[in-house]
C-alpha cells in the first residue's frame, strides 16, 4: 500500500515540481511585488502598499478593450469553427477528414509572429483593399483598426477551437439522430435537442481556450493593430519593459488574474446551467 | 587534459562498472572514479557545434555576448573578430533602451557588452550596472577623433563608462509625391498640422515615450526632455488628438512606408538613409525647432562574465578600418574622425549622416531624467489607450 503511495507521488512529481516553479512560486513574486514601490531607476523597492491598487484605474481603457475584444473574438471563433468542426465530424467522407484536420493543424508550423506580418500586407493597402477598390466598391480602410485586430484573433485562435468541438461531435452516438428522426423530429430540431447540448463540453472547452489566451495576448493588437489597439496585455508589456514600473505591473496582473477567475467561474456555471446540470461540462 | 595521477586498471574499471551496474555506487561516483564523466564533459566541449570554436585557445574564453539594436553590425566583422582572437560573438537584438535596462535590472542576463544610448547612461551608473572602462585596454580608443558633444554622455564624473560607437537625429520621413505639390514641410508643427489634415490616418508615431512625447512638446516650441507637468499636459492633449488620425503607433515604420500605407513616420537616421536608397521621393526633415539627438556607446555591464572577450570586441571594432566597414553596413555616422577620412565624399555630403550645423544647433541629447519619469510612462499609456 505504501509502496503505491510512492509511486503515485513519484509520478505526480515531475508535473508537481513544473507547477510549483512555474506557476506557484512566480505567482507568488507577483503578489508580493504588486504591494511593492517602484525604485528611482525603475524596478521593484520592497515595502507595503495599497497604491498599485488603487492606480488600477489608469489602465481601465485596456481592461475595458480586452473585455470587449476577448468574448467577441471568442464568439466569432466559435460561430466560425462550429460550422467547420459539425462538416468535419459529420459530413466529411472518412478519406478526407485525415487531410482537412491536418490543414486546420498546418498554419501552426509557422510562427504566430511571422504570419502575423503576412496579414499586415494582405489587410494593408495593397492587399484586400485595393481589391475592392479596382471592383470599384470604394476605398477601405482594414489595417490597424478593431477589426483587423479581430480577423488575426479568429485567424490564430480558429484551431483551438475546431478541435475540441470535432471531438466532441465525432464521439456523438449516431443512433440518437435516427432514434430523433424516427420520433419524428426535422433535422433541425435534432441538431437544436440532441447534437448541440451533447457538443456542449467541446464548445465550453473551446471557449475557455479561446477566452483565457485572448485575455493575455498582446502581439496580434500590437502587429494588427499598429499598437493603436491597447489590451491589457500591452499594458503589462509597457509596465515592465518600458516603463519598469514592476509594482504596478504586478497589480495589473493580479487584477486581471482575479477578473479572470471570476469571468470563469461564472462562465462556468453559466455554460452548467444551459446544459442542464451536467457535470461534465467544465474543464476542471 | 586533467591532474588526475592515479591510473584507473582495466580490472579496477570492470570492478566499477559491475558494482554501478549492481545499484551499490551512484552513477555520479562512477563516472568520476573511471574519469569517464570529465572526458564527457571535454569531448563534448570540444565538438565544434556546442560551442565556440575558440574552446582550444582559451586566452580571452570562448564567446562574447552583446546586447545591441537591428541591423546594427556587420556580421562578416564579427566572423572576423572569432577567426582572429576565437571568441564567438553572441547578439541579443532590442527596441529600446528600456528594454535593455529591465532585463539587466532583472539580473542573470549574461552579457558582456550593452550598447546603451547617451541618456540611459547615467541610470545605469548610478544603478552601478556598469562600471568604468579601463582604457589602457582599448587602445584602439583616441579620444580625441571624437567631437566633444558626442562623447561627453559617456564620461560621467571624469571616468569613462562608454565608447562612442554611433551617432544620429530622430527627424521624420514623409514621401513627398503624397504631398501633391506642396512644399516640403521643415518644422514639427508642419508633421502634427500634417497629420490632423493632409495627412490623416497616414501616419506614424514612434511606440517609444522619448521620441513620442519628445516631438509633440516640439509643436509647442518646449524641451524635448521636458517633465514639467503642464508643458507634458499640452503634449499628451495634441498626441491624443492625434490618435485618430494615425496610421500606427510602432517603432518598425519601415514596411509601411514602403508599402505607402504611410506617408509619414518619425525616423531615425539609418532608415531614412535605408528608405531613400529605395524610394528617392521619401525626404527626411530635422525640424527647425529640434528633437533628438543621439550617440550609442558600448558599455561593459559589471556583471559581465566574459570581461577579456568584451574588451577585445570593443577594441577590435574600433579599429578605422573595421569602422569604416560597419559604417558601410548599417550607414550610422560613428562620430569617429579617423573613419570619416576613410568615407566616400558622397557619403560624408549626405544631409542625413551630416546634417547642417544650425539644424544641428538645435537639437537635444535625451536627458536621463526622461528614462525614468514616471509621468511620461503614463501620458504614453494613456496616449496608446485612448
Amino acid at each position: 500500500m505504501q509502496r503505491q503511495g510512492l509511486r503515485t507521488w513519484l509520478f505526480l512529481a515531475p508535473a508537481g515540481a513544473w507547477f510549483l516553479c512555474m506557476l506557484v512560486l512566480p505567482l507568488i513574486v507577483v503578489f508580493v511585488f504588486a504591494f511593492g514601490e517602484r525604485g528611482a531607476a525603475g524596478g521593484y523597492v520592497p515595502a507595503f502598499t495599497f497604491e498599485n491598487f488603487a492606480n488600477l484605474g489608469a489602465r481601465w481603457t485596456a481592461f475595458q478593450n480586452t473585455m470587449i475584444l476577448a468574448p467577441v473574438g471568442t464568439l466569432a471563433c466559435l460561430l466560425i469553427a462550429y460550422p467547420l468542426a459539425y462538416f468535419l465530424a459529420l459530413r466529411a467522407s472518412v478519406r478526407w477528414r485525415t487531410l482537412l484536420l491536418i490543414l486546420v493543424i498546418v498554419p501552426f508550423w509557422t510562427s504566430i509572429l511571422i504570419r502575423s506580418y503576412a496579414w499586415i500586407y494582405l489587410l494593408g493597402g495593397q492587399g484586400i483593399p485595393s481589391l475592392v477598390k479596382a471592383m470599384g466598391l470604394g476605398s477601405i480602410r482594414l489595417i490597424n483598426t478593431p477589426f483587423s485586430v479581430l480577423v488575426g484573433i479568429v485567424y490564430g485562435y480558429l484551431p483551438l477551437m475546431v478541435f475540441p468541438i470535432y471531438v466532441a461531435l465525432e464521439r456523438l452516438d449516431k443512433r440518437l439522430l435516427e432514434a430523433s428522426s424516427d420520433l419524428g423530429s426535422p433535422p433541425w430540431r435534432s441538431f437544436l435537442q440532441v447534437t448541440l447540448p451533447l457538443s456542449m463540453p467541446g464548445v465550453a472547452t473551446g471557449c475557455m481556450l479561446v477566452f483565457i489566451l485572448l485575455m493575455g495576448e498582446f502581439l496580434i493588437p500590437a502587429l494588427l493593430g499598429g499598437g493603436k489597439v491597447f489590451f491589457i496585455g500591452n499594458a503589462l508589456v509597457d509596465l515592465f519593459l518600458q516603463s519598469r514600473n514592476w509594482p504596478f505591473g504586478a497589480a495589473v496582473a493580479v487584477a486581471l488574474v482575479l477578473v479572470m477567475l471570476v469571468t470563469v467561474a461564472a462562465y462556468l456555471r453559466f455554460t452548467r446551467r444551459w446544459a442542464g446540470g451536467r457535470d461534465d461540462v467544465s474543464l476542471m | 587534459m586533467t591532474d588526475r595521477k592515479d591510473f584507473l586498471t582495466r580490472e579496477k574499471f570492470m570492478e566499477e562498472l559491475y558494482r554501478y551496474k549492481k545499484g551499490s555506487v551512484t552513477r555520479r561516483h562512477f563516472l568520476g572514479v573511471t574519469g569517464l564523466g570529465l572526458a564527457t564533459s571535454v569531448l563534448g566541449s570540444a565538438v565544434p557545434g556546442l560551442r565556440g570554436a575558440a574552446f582550444a585557445q582559451g586566452s580571452i574564453g570562448d564567446r562574447v555576448v552583446l546586447a545591441t539594436w537591428p541591423n546594427y553590425h556587420d556580421p562578416a566583422n564579427f566572423e572576423a573578430f572569432t577567426a582572429a582572437t576565437g571568441a564567438a560573438v553572441d547578439m541579443n537584438v532590442f527596441g529600446s533602451n528600456e528594454e535593455m535596462l529591465a532585463k539587466l535590472q532583472a539580473g542573470g542576463s549574461g552579457w558582456d557588452i550593452v550598447v546603451a544610448t547617451n541618456y540611459a547612461i547615467p541610470t545605469y551608473v548610478e544603478t552601478g550596472l556598469i562600471e568604468p572602462l579601463d582604457l589602457s585596454r582599448i587602445p584602439n580608443f583616441d579620444p580625441s577623433a571624437y567631437d566633444p558633444r558626442f562623447a561627453s554622455p559617456g564620461v560621467i564624473e571624469g571616468k569613462t563608462y562608454g565608447i562612442p560607437r554611433n551617432l544620429g537625429t530622430t527627424g521624420y520621413c514623409i514621401n513627398t509625391a503624397d504631398l501633391e505639390g506642396g512644399a516640403t514641410p521643415t518644422t514639427w508643427k508642419e508633421y502634427w498640422d500634417l497629420t490632423r489634415g493632409a495627412l490623416s490616418g497616414r501616419v506614424i508615431v514612434h511606440d517609444y515615450q522619448l521620441t513620442a512625447i519628445g516631438n509633440a512638446l516640439k509643436y509647442f516650441g518646449y524641451s524635448f526632455n521636458s517633465v514639467d507637468p503642464a508643458e507634458l499636459a499640452e503634449a499628451e492633449k495634441l498626441l491624443i488628438e492625434a490618435k485618430p488620425h494615425l496610421f500606427a503607433i510602432t517603432s518598425d515604420y519601415q514596411p509601411s512606408m514602403r508599402s505607402g500605407d504611410a506617408a509619414m513616420s518619425m525616423c531615425w537616421t539609418g532608415d531614412a538613409v535605408q528608405l531613400q536608397r529605395d524610394i528617392p521621393e521619401i525626404a527626411y526633415v530635422l525640424g527647425k525647432e529640434g528633437g533628438e539627438l543621439w550617440s550609442d556607446f558600448f558599455t561593459v555591464p559589471a556583471s559581465a562574465p566574459h570581461k577579456d572577450a568584451a574588451y577585445a570586441l570593443i577594441n577590435f571594432l574600433l579599429d578605422p578600418q573595421i569602422g569604416a566597414k560597419e559604417q558601410a553596413f548599417h550607414g550610422y555616422p560613428t562620430g569617429d574622425s579617423r573613419v570619416d577620412a576613410l568615407m566616400p565624399e558622397e557619403v560624408l555630403k549626405d544631409p542625413v549622416l551630416y546634417p547642417a550645423a544650425e539644424l544641428l544647433s538645435a537639437l537635444e541629447f535625451g536627458a536621463a531624467v526622461t528614462l525614468t519619469d514616471p509621468t511620461r510612462a503614463e501620458i504614453m499609456a494613456r496616449f496608446k489607450a485612448a
